[in-house]
C-alpha cells in the first residue's frame, strides 16, 4: 500500500526528515510515536502533499505510484486521508457544504455518481450517530466554534464519508478527554477492515488502548529509530523518551519496519 | 469628452441646456447654471485634491462621452436583454427601467402603491409637480465637480416620495440600462421618507461591455424622524464604463438608513456615501463589497458625519482583487462636539488574489467627542494557506478550493441583505465572477 524509502524533507531549509523508511501493507494499523520536534507531522503533512515541506530526497510510493508529484486533492481521490492535528477552521463555509463537495469530488473521481442532497444526507447521519454529533453542526461553519473534541470527531466524520485506503490521522487523539476518546476511537474502528491501512501519529499510549496498532515506531530526529508490536507502546509509556539520547547511534542503522 | 473636458462640458450644456427637463422653471434653469459655474471653476478633480489621491480620472476626460441631448438611446432589443437578465424574482414590488438615462414605461412595471406613495420617474415628477421636488434638489454648494455637473444636466432618475407613515413593503428596483456607447447620462434620484414612513430601494446599474460610456449619478435620500430606508446599490456597469455616483443622506431624529454598496462592474467606479445624523438617536450600517480583476478601478469614499448624541454607525466593507485591479476605501467617520454617546464601529476587508492587485484603505476618524465609542479596523490579505490545503486535502479542486473561500469571504457582507433576490442574484453572479479573478 505505502512504501517510504529514505525520505528527506525540510521547512525553510532546515531538515525535519532525515532518511525515513517505512513500508505500511493493506490492513495494517502503525502507531508512529515520538517525543516533539522528531518529525511525526511532517510525515502526515509531506504525505498529505502540503507544499510549504520541501523534498529533498527518497521516495513515497502508494499503490506502486509515486506520491511525491501529486497535488493534495489528487491523493485525496487517491486514497489518502489526513485527519489534522489542529483541523482548520473555515468561516463562511458550512460544514454540510464542504462534507458533499468533498465526497462528491471523490466519488466522481472514482467514476461512481454524484449523491444528491437526500442521499448525502441519509449517509451523513448515519455517520454522524456513529460519531455522537449534533446534526446542527452540519449547518455552522466548518470547525468555527466547534470544541476540541467536536473538532477531532468531525475529523473521523470527514474519513468515515470519503472511504479512504490509507488514512493518517495526526495526532487526533491530543487534548481529548477520556468519553471523546473513545466515540473517536470508536469511529476509527469502525474503518478498520483488510483492505483500510492507518497510520496513527500520537504522542500518547492511551489512543492505543482503545485503537490497537499491529506495529509501533519510534520516531526520533526525522528517522524511525525503533519498530516493534504493540507492547512498544506501553514501555515508552514506562520510559519516556529520554533514552532515544543515549539510543542514538541506532541512527545509523535504519531499522525496516512493517515487513511481513 | 478630450482634450479639453471642461470645454466640452460646458458645450454640451449650451448645446442642451435648453432641452432638459424642467427648463421652463426659472428655479432650475438658475440652480442649473449657479452649478455650471461651480464646476467651471472647479473643474475636474486631479489627484492632487485629497479625495483624490488614489483615483485619477484622467481616462475619463479623454474619453469619446458626451451629453446628448434626448438622450441618444441604443436599441430596445438590447435593452429589453439586459433588462430581463437583471430583473430580480419574486419579492421586488415595483420596478422602474431607465434605458440610457431616460425613464422607460414600456420595460417598468410601478405596481401598486400606498396611499402616500409617490414613485415616478424625476422628468416627469418636474413636468407634473415640480415644487414637490424643489426643496430635495436645490442646493448650495456641491460636494464635488461631479455633483456640480449632475446638478447642472441632471436629466431623469427616480422620484420617491413617502407622506408620513407610509411603508412600502415591497422593494423598489430602479434599474439603470446602458446600451448605447460614447453618452455620458447625468442621473439624479430623490428619495424622501417623511417620518415614521419606510421604503427599500435598489439601485441597479447595468450596461453592455465594450466602448466608453459614463454614469454620474447623485442620489438624494432624506429620512425624517423615525423613518427607515433601506438602500443597495448593484453597480455592473459595462467593462469599458465609467460610473461616479454620490449618495448623499439627511438623517433626522431616530431614523435608520441601511444602506450596501455593491460593485462589480465598470472600468472606473467611484462611489461617495455621506450621512449626516441631524437628530439624535439615528442609526446607520453602511456595507460594501467590491470585486475587481483586469485593469478595474473601484474606488468607495465614505462618510459618517455624528452631530448629535446618542448615533450608532456601523460600517462593513470588503474587497476581493484580482489582476491588476486597484481599489480604494476611505471611510471616514466624524464625531462633532457634544455627539455624547456616539457609538462607532468601522471596518474593511480586503483580499488580493494576485500578486499585482494593490488596495488603498484609509480609515479616518475625528472625534471631537469625549463620551463616545469609536472602533476601526482595516486588512489586506491574501488567501489562507491552511485554509487551501485543508480543502485540497479532502479532494476539492485547487480551483474549486480557492471560490469557497472568496466566496466565504464576501458572503459575510451578502448576507446581511435582507431582500432575497437581492441576495440570491449576488451569490449566482459571484460564483459566475470567481473563475476569471485571480
Amino acid at each position: 500500500m505505502l512504501k517510504i524509502t529514505n525520505l528527506q524533507a525540510s521547512v525553510d531549509q532546515t531538515p525535519i526528515l532525515r532518511g525515513l523508511n517505512l513500508t505500511v501493507n493493506p490492513g495494517e494499523v502503525h502507531a508512529i510515536m515520538g517525543p516533539n520536534g522528531s518529525g511525526k507531522s511532517t510525515l502526515a503533512q509531506v504525505l498529505a502533499g502540503r507544499d510549504n515541506y520541501e523534498v529533498t530526497g527518497g521516495t513515497v510510493l502508494f499503490e506502486g505510484r509515486d506520491l511525491l508529484p501529486l497535488a493534495p486533492e489528487e491523493r485525496a481521490r487517491a486514497g489518502i486521508f489526513l485527519g489534522f492535528q489542529y483541523p482548520v477552521e473555515i468561516p463562511g463555509v458550512s460544514n454540510v457544504h464542504l462534507l458533499k463537495t468533498a465526497v462528491n469530488n471523490v466519488r466522481k473521481h472514482r467514476g461512481l455518481p454524484e449523491l444528491d442532497a437526500m442521499d448525502f444526507l441519509k449517509l451523513i447521519k448515519n455517520k454522524m450517530a456513529l460519531m455522537e454529533m449534533r446534526e446542527e453542526l452540519l449547518y455552522r461553519s466548518v470547525n468555527e466554534g466547534f470544541s476540541g473534541g467536536e473538532k477531532k470527531r468531525n475529523e473521523v466524520l470527514q474519513m468515515a464519508l470519503l472511504e479512504p485506503k490509507l488514512a493518517i490521522l495526526d495526532e487526533t487523539d491530543s487534548g481529548l478527554d477520556i468519553d471523546a476518546l473513545q466515540v473517536v476511537a470508536q469511529g476509527v474502528n469502525a474503518l478498520r477492515s483488510p483492505e483500510r491501512s492507518m497510520i496513527l501519529v500520537t504522542h500518547y499510549q492511551r489512543l492505543l488502548d482503545y485503537v490497537v496498532p499491529d506495529y509501533v515506531h519510534v520516531l526520533s530526529r526525522g528517522r524511525i529509530v525503533r519498530s516493534a508490536g504493540k507492547e512498544l507502546a506501553l514501555e515508552l509509556e514506562e520510559r519516556g523518551y529520554g533514552w532515544l539520547d543515549d539510543a542514538a547511534p541506532a541512527e545509523r542503522t535504519p531499522v525496516r519496519a512493517g515487513a511481513r | 469628452m478630450r482634450l479639453d473636458a471642461r470645454s466640452t462640458c460646458l458645450a454640451d450644456f449650451a448645446r442642451t441646456a435648453d432641452l432638459l427637463p424642467g427648463a421652463d422653471l426659472p428655479w432650475l434653469a438658475r440652480l442649473r447654471k449657479d452649478a455650471l459655474d461651480q464646476f467651471a471653476q472647479r473643474g475636474f478633480p486631479t489627484r492632487r485634491d485629497e479625495d483624490w489621491k488614489y483615483t485619477s480620472v484622467a481616462a475619463l476626460e479623454q474619453a469619446d462621452v458626451h451629453v446628448t441631448a434626448h438622450g441618444r438611446a441604443g436599441s430596445h432589443a438590447a435593452a429589453q436583454v439586459l433588462a430581463n437578465r437583471c430583473e430580480l424574482a419574486g419579492d421586488v414590488g415595483h420596478v422602474l427601467v431607465f434605458h440610457d438615462g431616460r425613464y422607460a414605461p414600456w420595460l417598468s412595471a410601478v405596481g401598486r402603491l400606498p396611499s402616500g406613495a409617490r414613485l415616478a420617474s424625476l422628468a416627469d415628477a418636474l413636468e407634473a409637480a415640480p415644487e414637490a421636488l424643489q426643496p430635495y434638489l436645490v442646493q448650495e454648494t456641491h460636494a464635488s465637480a461631479f455633483g456640480a455637473l449632475n446638478a447642472a444636466f441632471m436629466a431623469d432618475g427616480a422620484f420617491l416620495h413617502l407622506q408620513r407613515g407610509t411603508v412600502l413593503e415591497a422593494p423598489v428596483h430602479l434599474l439603470f440600462i446602458s446600451t448605447q456607447p460614447g453618452c455620458t447620462h447625468h442621473v439624479r434620484n430623490v428619495i424622501v421618507a417623511e417620518a415614521g414612513a419606510q421604503a427599500t430601494v435598489i439601485e441597479h446599474y447595468a450596461g453592455v461591455d465594450g466602448a466608453a460610456y459614463f454614469n454620474n449619478v447623485v442620489t438624494r435620500i432624506v429620512a425624517a424622524e423615525n423613518a427607515a430606508i433601506t438602500h443597495h446599490k448593484l453597480q455592473q456597469e459595462g467593462g469599458g464604463a465609467f460610473h461616479v455616483a454620490g449618495i448623499e443622506v439627511a438623517q433626522q431624529r431616530d431614523s435608520r438608513l441601511a444602506s450596501c454598496s455593491i460593485a462589480f462592474g465598470a472600468a472606473l467606479a467611484r462611489t461617495d456615501i455621506a450621512t449626516a445624523f441631524e437628530g439624535r438617536g439615528c442609526e446607520a450600517s453602511l456595507d460594501g463589497l467590491y470585486l475587481a480583476g483586469g485593469t478595474q478601478h473601484v474606488d468607495h469614499h465614505t462618510r459618517i458625519d455624528h452631530r448629535q448624541p446618542h448615533g450608532t454607525s456601523r460600517e462593513h466593507y470588503r474587497g476581493v482583487l484580482g489582476g491588476e485591479a486597484r481599489a480604494v476605501f476611505n471611510g471616514k467617520v466624524i464625531v462633532r462636539p457634544g455627539a455624547q454617546k456616539t457609538d462607532a464601529c468601522q471596518t474593511n476587508h480586503n483580499l488580493l488574489l494576485s500578486r499585482d492587485a494593490e488596495v488603498d484603505t484609509k480609515p479616518e476618524l475625528e472625534i471631537y467627542a469625549d463620551d463616545v465609542k469609536c472602533n476601526h479596523g482595516a486588512t489586506v490579505g491574501q488567501l489562507d494557506e491552511a485554509q487551501l490545503f485543508y480543502l485540497r486535502s479532502r479532494g476539492i479542486d485547487a480551483v474549486v478550493a480557492r471560490s469557497l473561500l472568496v466566496q466565504a469571504f464576501a458572503q459575510d457582507v451578502i448576507e446581511r441583505i435582507r431582500v432575497a433576490s437581492l441576495r440570491t442574484r449576488l451569490e449566482t453572479i459571484l460564483s459566475g465572477r470567481l473563475g476569471e479573478l485571480r
